[in-house]
């Protein structure tokens, strides 16, 4: 029972695209990696309009004082053998913002963090490569 | 009753028809993602993805919303399942049964199939109006206005080879699926006529319609409206839905050879479902979404006229 579901979550990483506040660079790269290019559908990947399908939550940018509620409640809704990876230096360690009176700090400060993917922004075989590995850990 | 399909016979068949449904859906998936990947040039998933994405979906979390209608919300999806479980056992039972087809089937099935039909928009609407979303709701009016849009259309082009039937053969058998069966194993298919041929184009677009495929995909526009009616499911519900969805993806194919195009009696029957699968995928990998205006516009005033015209045909004899 246990193998089928981490077989199931391996072969099938639903994704869904949570940008707390970010320069949009990252965000143009995930989006990049669903294009005929990369094509990440090949493994299963599929990015879903609602966290409530999602399996991982691929989260940019710097958490601000706005965003972080928003942000935890998007990690609730999700049903949770989920995986959290942070893509971008921001979402990994807050970058030039770590000084910044409202950035609040990187995500594994508060939701538990998988994978980190550092850059800015991270190239899309890096953000393969950081899914892949954190998919082989479960 | 044919007499090698009763008894225990019957449960087997009964239980064969609702696990190799589903399955074969499933795979069905597969190839509508494979060959729409094809088109965009680029390699699609394996074959085993589908089963994969139900088998995951079955086993994580379901998550009831605060506030929602549970018995109702976590029922719904049954509801989808129940329906499309009875049409494939019905459209089986009259189609391998060919050799005493007027016999295997009862007056008015058709009408049963229709409606049974219409259990899958009611799933998505009773489901999401539990779900006590707002976009869930969106989509809920949204998918009520579609099903109004295409079932009259629809009626429209099944009563071509009804009509048919009831004037150059018998009017008992024209109601039933048997009937229309042994009718087209004596004087040949419907579609080659000129009302088959209209009735055929609009139960393709209907086909896309009720699959949510998409110029149609108006009731769950993923990237407009979060995935619409389903927007609140997660785990085994959700897989439910989907599982309704390939069983679907079988069944309306299925449908519109056996009014249509001659039953399923021969294998012949195989490259013509295939035919008609690959028509649908292609349709939905070349065209953008409408608005539900458009739809609706699309349907009762391009569709319907159409519909009538094929039924007026019909009666004339052509």
């Amino acid at each position: 029972m246990k193998d089928l579901r981490v077989w199931g979550l391996k072969k099938s990483p639903w994704v869904y695209h949570l940008a707390a506040a970010s320069c949009n660079n990252c965000d143009i790269e995930i989006l990049e990696l669903l294009t005929p290019r990369y094509d990440v559908e090949r493994f299963g990947a599929v990015l879903v309009g609602s966290p409530r399908h999602a399996d991982a939550l691929l989260v940019t940018g710097v958490i601000n004082r706005k965003s972080l509620p928003r942000v935890l409640e998007v990690y609730e809704q999700t049903p949770k053998p989920c995986l959290v990876i942070a893509i971008g230096t921001c979402a990994c360690n807050c970058h030039i913002f770590r000084n910044s009176y409202n950035a609040v700090g990187p995500y594994d400060k508060y939701i538990p963090v998988n994978a980190y993917i550092p850059g800015c922004p991270p190239k899309p075989e890096a953000m393969i490569m950081g899914i892949v590995k954190a998919l082989s850990k479960l | 009753m044919s007499a090698w399909l009763s008894g225990w016979r019957l449960v087997i068949a009964f239980v064969g028809t609702v696990i190799v449904v589903p399955a074969a859906g499933l795979v069905l998936t597969w190839v509508d993602r494979f060959v729409s990947a094809r088109v965009q040039w680029r390699k699609g998933p394996p074959f085993y993805q589908p089963f994969a994405d139900v088998l995951k979906l079955l086993l994580k979390q379901t998550i009831v919303p605060t506030g929602a209608a549970r018995t109702v919300f976590l029922f719904a999806p049954l509801v989808g399942i129940a329906g499309m479980s009875l049409v494939a056992v019905m459209l089986f039972y009259s189609n391998l049964g060919v050799v005493v087809a007027q016999r295997t089937s009862f007056v008015g099935d058709i009408i049963v199939i229709l409606y049974s039909f219409a259990l899958v928009p009611l799933a998505f609407i009773i489901g999401a109006s539990a779900s006590r979303n707002p976009v869930a709701a969106v989509g809920a009016s949204r998918e009520m206005t579609l099903y109004l849009g295409y079932e009259l259309p629809f009626v429209l082009a099944l009563l071509v080879p009804i009509v048919k039937v009831a004037q150059k053969w018998d009017v008992a058998s024209a109601l039933r699926l048997g009937g229309l069966i042994a009718y087209q194993q004596q004087f040949g298919p419907f579609l080659y006529s000129i009302s088959g041929v209209i009735a055929a184009i609009i139960i393709l677009f209907v086909i896309q319609a009720k699959l949510g495929y998409v110029p149609f995909d108006i009731p769950e526009a993923e990237q407009e409206i979060m995935s619409g009616v389903i927007v609140e499911y997660s785990g085994a519900p959700l897989a439910a839905f989907r599982i309704t969805r390939a069983m679907m993806f079988v069944l309306l194919p299925l449908f519109l050879l056996t009014v249509l195009w001659g039953g399923i009696g021969d294998w012949w029957a195989i490259l013509k479902f295939l035919l008609i699968v690959v028509l649908v995928v292609l349709m939905k990998n070349t065209n953008p979404r409408l608005t539900i205006h458009q739809a609706l516009t699309f349907f009762w005033f391009i569709l319907a006229p159409l519909g009538i015209v094929g039924l007026v045909l019909a009666f004339i004899g052509l």
